[in-house]
């Protein structure tokens, strides 16, 4: 793995900062099946950081383990400095850590707009009484986070749909007001789990260009697994390579192309 | 404010309205824009401290008079303030479509040789900066958005807030001058340039005055007495001259509001909500519109759809009649309260248009179909026919008056007369000055008198005096046997129909005339899946059998309905077919204000044409396509040639 100084601005200016989440030496088991063996990395302030692999190599359940879904069998998170000792994912996500998921996972009943609020919740203070009174703090409350949440609307440019039912919307439009509720969380870290699957090629681009948007303007450090090696390779600082729930390759995108281990799982040289 | 411009004979450009309307009237609205979910107003007071911070921002930065300052960008207040803050400065504002690619804007921002440009966002500044190199004169972007541009090289880049707040800043130093170069803005000097959509050979940026302007805005406003409470929504391209004297001329003209959605696809939700009470639409809006609400019915229960029928039925009878003032019975008007609380009412209100007291389609013809549903709602819709050169206005349907055949009576102050060749030309204190830098095209367009050729076909009726306009007077042309050849006129029927998008008539010193359809798919689409007929692309969609056999029985209804016109009944449609491509102005194939290029369309499609008249029953073929980004790519398809069952035209030849 390549060495970095505590800080560094990147070719295209952006500022990449110290280590906001390290994986330490991280073992997920399922009885006897071994999901992720023995897996270290680091994840750092502003930067995009990609876990690729072929099927069933483990990455989703690593989202898993950054999101606090799953706790590991052995090894420890660490997370801004401190070992995150094993909590229910609300408390996660309270932390400032957010996340879309591969196969959608919007309300589909509800508004976009009230989709996107939802986002919001972990920021809510407020009693349910007075929530249902509408008196004192939630009024407030709720004036603050509408707020934020329509400069995410507006930010991922989907206020024509700000009152239409989830369900009624095109796939590529549902991932990208998944993305907007987790930005209404203000996150730390942004998980995206396949953000471009089964999108058209137009669709990618906009969507790649919303992932760096958002990298570029609130400076949010954005974790990502994806399929697509152009959009990988394109978007990211560095990425780490599974396959068997091992890890083969840490680096750069250049550094990752080039390694023989990368290139023999997904070329599919026959494993023991 | 210093300065106090009062009397009628002080309104000598558009800042002088500004000047007046935010002292006679300082918190009325003047602006609004939905942002973040909330509509945000501005007031003339406010309006006029906006845009003299940033006139004195412009002069700051080096704007000399007479500069020529590009705005490009989607309708927003900043923008509209753009234009005026540049006339105040001295300068001459040039609005330009923002959807044109780059080539098309270096032609122009060449042409007229801006230094500076004021634009919409990261898009617009992209493209600048990719012309830049071919630009020899061209220095600083003005940028309202910030967004993904942050680590842009910011020496040329200013945003819009700064601007602003550096003419703020520099107001004791500067204001003097600006002052003066307001003083110095004369009737006859130039107001805004906008260029010509060209639907043949490159742009030619129309030259219009204070004059111009103001005169037009005056006169149309009083004879459709537009008022100071009015609202219009403000949606259509920056760069169109309609938007220039609607947005601008009359809106500082009366002192109405003008309000800008929050982008361009919540514009029918905007609609909504500001319930505009002038409101203007090319036909294809209100098609549109028209289509959806009767796909929504057609999905609708039995029992609504059953009321909505019988309340169409009865609205389509007497609607018309009651909104001319023309005596209705008793019985009919209580049937058409009652509907108006059953349907119509809540049907306006859907679309918008229940505060709507003058509403106005032009720029191609509207179906009748389509312009009567309105009407006989209660939309006092009426159409008007113009151009750039006449700053808009040449005719107009008075109230009362009001056809779909006719495009009206001249408007205040003009002046008509029918050419040997049937051409159009007017004469109007809304007059173009010149095509900037274009001597020859003036010469050929404006005589020494100051007729104008609009390029039209058309006839003023006898009894009424009202305008007809049949077809382009270049487009009209002779087939093998003489008889007279108006394509535009042919597509506009077969264009009625919902199911036809687009349609482009070929017969020109030909024997028959043949015809491309573009199917609409919105209409066509929801058709196939009220009837499970899947598909998987527009393509596929358009080659359906039961597709095809839909748009024949329409090119076979026009063929009967052009037969009726003696002179005109050789125009019918032999055969066609069904395109499978849309034409788009990515292409080349529509100007960017969607009206057919003919003669690119017929080059590219060579092979199509001549399929058409060889006697092929498919043609295969190759197009070209450019994508959104620029990229091209290329469509293979074949096609079907359709035969069309025609009127025997024999009686005519024997009339003639």
């Amino acid at each position: 793995m390549s060495e970095m100084a505590a800080e560094q601005i990147t070719a295209d200016g952006r500022r990449i900062g110290p280590v906001v989440m390290e994986m330490k030496n991280i073992t997920l088991r399922f009885g006897g099946v071994v999901a992720i063996q023995d897996i270290s990395f680091d994840i750092r302030e502003g930067e995009i950081r990609a876990i690729i692999g072929p099927n069933g190599a483990g990455k989703s359940s690593m989202l898993n383990v950054i999101s606090g879904f799953y706790v590991p069998s052995e090894g420890e998170v660490w997370y801004k400095g401190a070992r995150r000792p094993a909590m229910k994912p609300y408390m996660v996500a309270r932390q400032g850590i957010a996340r879309t998921f591969q196969n959608i996972a919007l309300f589909e009943g509800m508004s976009v707009l009230d989709n996107v609020m939802t986002g919001r919740l972990t920021r809510m203070n407020s009693s349910m009484w007075s929530q249902a009174l509408w008196k004192g703090r939630a009024e407030a409350e709720e004036v603050a986070n509408r707020e934020i949440a329509e400069k995410v609307i507006d930010f991922l440019e989907i206020q024509h749909i700000r009152k239409t039912p989830v369900a009624r919307l095109p796939y590529g439009l549902k991932k990208r007001v998944e993305l907007a509720r987790a930005l209404a969380a203000e996150p730390t870290i942004l998980l995206l789990d396949e953000p471009m699957a089964g999108m058209n090629v137009e669709e990618k681009e906009d969507m790649s260009r919303f992932i760096l948007d958002v990298n570029d303007e609130f400076g949010t450090t954005i974790a990502l697994i994806e399929h697509d090696m152009g959009v990988v390779m394109d978007l990211s600082d560095r990425v780490v390579v599974m396959d068997y729930g091992k890890k083969i390759g840490d680096g750069t995108p250049d550094e990752v192309r080039n390694n023989q281990a990368v290139i023999d799982a997904y070329l599919g040289v026959a494993h023991d | 404010m210093s300065t106090t411009h009062t009397g009628a004979d002080a309104l000598l450009s558009v800042p002088a309205l500004l000047h007046r309307n935010a002292t006679e009237f300082g918190t009325a609205p003047a602006f609004r824009e939905k942002e973040f979910g909330i509509w945000q107003t501005w007031t003339w007071a406010e309006t006029e401290q906006e845009i003299e911070s940033l006139a004195l921002g412009l002069l700051k930065l080096g704007v000399n008079e007479g500069d020529f300052v590009a705005i490009i960008g989607r309708n927003r207040p900043y923008l509209y303030w753009s234009m005026v803050a540049v006339q105040m400065a001295g300068g001459v504002p040039v609005p330009l479509y923002q959807d044109a690619v780059a080539e098309e804007m270096a032609y122009v921002m060449d042409h007229c040789g801006a230094r500076f440009a004021i634009v919409g966002d990261q898009e617009q500044t992209d493209k600048l900066i990719e012309i830049q190199d071919q630009l020899h004169q061209f220095e600083e972007v003005i940028y309202l958005d910030p967004r993904g541009m942050r680590k842009y090289d910011h020496t040329h880049l200013h945003p819009f807030r700064d601007v602003q707040e550096q003419g703020r800043a520099a107001r004791s130093e500067l204001e003097a001058e600006l002052r003066a170069r307001e003083a110095r803005l004369g009737y006859d000097d130039r107001c805004v340039m906008l260029y010509t959509s060209g639907t043949t050979g490159k742009p030619k940026g129309v030259v219009l005055s204070n004059r111009n302007v103001i005169e037009t805005a005056r006169a149309s406003s009083t004879f459709d007495k537009l008022r100071r409470d009015d609202d219009i929504l403000a949606y259509l391209p920056m760069a169109w001259v309609g938007d220039f004297i609607f947005s601008v001329g009359q809106a500082f003209w009366c002192g109405f509001c003008v309000n800008c959605p929050e982008n361009a696809e919540t514009m029918m939700s905007d609609l909504r909500e500001i319930g505009p009470t002038y409101f203007f639409a090319p036909p294809r809006v209100f098609e549109n519109l028209l289509t959806t609400v009767m796909i929504r019915m057609e999905d609708s229960g039995p029992l609504k759809k059953r009321l909505f029928d019988t309340y169409m039925a009865h609205a389509r009878k007497v609607g018309p009649d009651l909104l001319d003032g023309r005596p209705v019975s008793f019985g009919d008007r209580l049937k058409y309260r009652l509907g108006d609380l059953l349907i119509y009412g809540p049907l306006k209100n859907t679309m918008g248009f229940s505060r709507v007291r003058v509403g106005y389609t032009a720029g191609e013809a509207i179906g009748p179909e389509i312009f009567d549903f309105y009407r006989a709602l209660g939309i006092n819709l009426k159409q008007l026919y113009g151009q750039t050169e006449a700053t808009v206005f040449i005719t107009a349907q008075p109230d009362g008056e009001v056809r779909s055949d006719t495009v009206g009576v001249p408007s205040p102050g003009v002046e008509l007369k029918i050419g040997d060749n049937g051409e159009v030309y007017y004469r109007s204190p809304g007059v173009f000055v010149e095509y900037y830098k274009n001597p020859e095209s003036t010469a050929d367009t404006k005589d020494a008198e100051g007729w104008v050729a609009t390029g039209d076909a058309g006839f003023i009726e006898e009894d009424t005096g009202h305008l007809r306009i049949i077809d382009r007077a270049k487009d009209v042309g002779k087939m093998a046997d003489g008889a007279m050849f108006a394509p535009k006129y042919v597509e506009n029927k077969l264009k009625f129909y919902p199911n036809i998008l687009e349609a482009v008539v070929f017969g020109n010193g030909r024997e028959e005339c043949t015809a491309f359809i573009n199917i609409d798919l919105n209409a066509v689409g929801n058709w196939a899946e009220r009837n499970n007929i899947g598909y998987a692309s527009y393509q596929e969609l358009a080659r359906h059998p039961q597709v095809m056999d839909t748009i024949q029985v329409h090119v076979e209804e026009v063929n009967r309905s052009v037969a009726e016109d003696e002179m005109l009944a050789g125009c019918q449609v032999h055969r066609f077919v069904v395109l499978h491509k849309e034409l788009d102005a990515d292409d080349g194939e529509l100007t960017r204000t969607r009206k057919v290029r003919r003669r690119i369309v017929e080059e590219k499609y060579a092979d199509i044409i001549a399929a058409l008249y060889d006697g092929s029953d498919t043609v295969s073929t190759e197009t070209e396509v450019t994508y959104e980004d620029g990229r091209k790519g290329k469509i293979r398809a074949t096609l079907d040639v359709r035969r069309a069952a025609v009127v025997p035209v024999a009686q005519r030849m024997a009339a003639q």
